[in-house]
């Protein structure tokens, strides 16, 4: 068999170029996968506390919990609220009993009465899932039972879930626990069935005192976004690079 | 090969294809990934809508004005228009057609998440008007001489 330089080289390149692109460069999308992209790429939910504004009345936990059908009396949250006293010793007092759903309305932390004249600050951090840009909670989900939307929130597949609990021990924040009643795993999902449907969640629709409140970040009009881009806000856990969206402003270095 | 090493063989061959057959029964179809991250994106496509049509139970006070004017527009007017009606009364679904009449929180409890003192400094629960519990008339319900829907006034 003979063959030319010239054809030798055409085919040696037809070659390199067949193998080289992938078939799913070939891939269309249906009218209806496009649109989806297309409004996805409109909203990312990101959410913003304010711990100045948080007087610590526990309503946004009261509020989740008959909102999302967590067991009142189960000591399981989607969103909590911790205090933090910090007295003139250097002393942390940390609690949250019962993720301060019925409030905080004595002096009392941990069975230990703190003396008002010895707090140098005090202060009530709400804290719920970060719907973070890098899921490490997702990683490690064995079924596929739990993964990020298009507007960056992420849910848990009730039905494909086996409850194992991989998702628990992985977030950084501790925000996932184990669903007494549908043995899965739960978290707080910005109550997705609230904001697609245009309402606020029901914990920023229970706060007296704007101290929580959801943006879309992709929308550059939104009063939320704005303040989350141009004011000081921090994050929590950032060196675990799992990129949260629930913004804090007033954070303290005694917050973990 | 001997047949006692193919033997084994064969039944990892064949377990492989029972798996797989059995796989296209049992997940669903629309199991896949949808976005651009197999990490983060893999998941039951219809899940999502199953969330979005999870039941709303608080309703806002756009729902309860349409029976309630007159409270609301109480409420509107005073210190405590902040306030939610679904805080106090708990959430509206359901009402007035099956759950003929809300909770009415009259705990002392419930006002004092708010207005118990703690001598805070610099703290936004110092600025809101607040008694110690253990001082100012213990274990009475505060409703009976605050009226909750505009704290200025008496409850009639």
């Amino acid at each position: 068999m003979s063959c030319s330089r010239r054809d030798f080289l055409k085919q040696a390149c037809g070659g390199t170029l067949a193998s080289v692109l992938p078939v799913s460069a070939f891939t269309f999308l249906s009218m209806e996968e496009a649109r989806a992209a297309v409004e996805n790429a409109n909203v990312r939910w990101a959410f913003l506390v304010d711990t100045r504004k948080c007087v610590g009345c526990g309503l946004c936990v009261k509020a989740c919990k008959n909102e999302n059908e967590i067991p009142y009396d189960a000591p399981v949250m989607r969103t909590w609220v911790e205090r933090y006293v910090i007295t003139n010793d250097g002393t942390a007092h940390i609690d949250s009993p019962m993720g301060g759903r019925d409030g905080f309305i004595d002096n009392v932390i941990n069975g230990e009465e703190i003396d008002p004249d010895t707090i140098d600050k005090a202060f009530f951090v709400p804290k719920l899932c970060n719907q973070c840009d890098n899921p490490p909670c997702v990683q490690v989900c064995p079924v596929g039972a739990t993964y990020q939307t298009g507007d960056g929130v992420v849910l848990v597949d009730r039905e494909w879930c086996i409850g194992c609990g991989y998702c628990i021990m992985a977030c950084p924040y501790g925000v996932r626990f184990f669903h007494p009643v549908h043995k899965v795993a739960d978290k707080c999902n910005f109550c997705y069935h609230r904001i697609t449907k245009g309402m606020n969640p029901a914990c920023v629709e229970s706060c007296a005192f704007d101290a929580r409140r959801i943006a879309n970040l992709r929308d550059p009009d939104d009063p939320v976004t704005k303040i989350i881009t141009t004011e000081r806000v921090a994050v929590l856990k950032d060196e675990y690079g799992t990129k949260p969206h629930v913004f804090y402003i007033g954070l303290d270095e005694n917050v973990r | 090969m001997k047949w006692h090493v193919l033997r084994p063989l064969w039944l990892a061959i064949g377990l492989v294809v029972v798996i797989l057959i059995a796989r296209q029964f049992l997940v669903p179809d629309d199991f896949g990934v949808h976005g651009e991250s197999f990490t983060y994106n893999f998941h039951r496509l219809s899940n999502v809508q199953e969330w979005k049509d999870f039941p709303v139970k608080h309703l806002g006070r756009e729902s309860c004005v349409e029976c309630h004017e007159e409270n609301v527009t109480v409420l509107n007017a005073s210190p405590h228009a902040a306030i939610e009606c679904e805080n106090c009364h708990g959430p509206a679904v359901g009402h007035p057609d099956d759950v003929e009449f809300l909770p009415i929180e009259r705990a002392r409890e419930h006002c004092l998440r708010c207005h118990a003192s703690l001598d805070y400094p610099n703290h936004a629960r110092s600025e809101l008007p607040n008694v110690r519990d253990r001082t100012h008339k213990r274990r009475r319900e505060c409703v009976k001489c605050h009226y909750p829907h505009d704290p200025r006034e008496k409850p009639e």
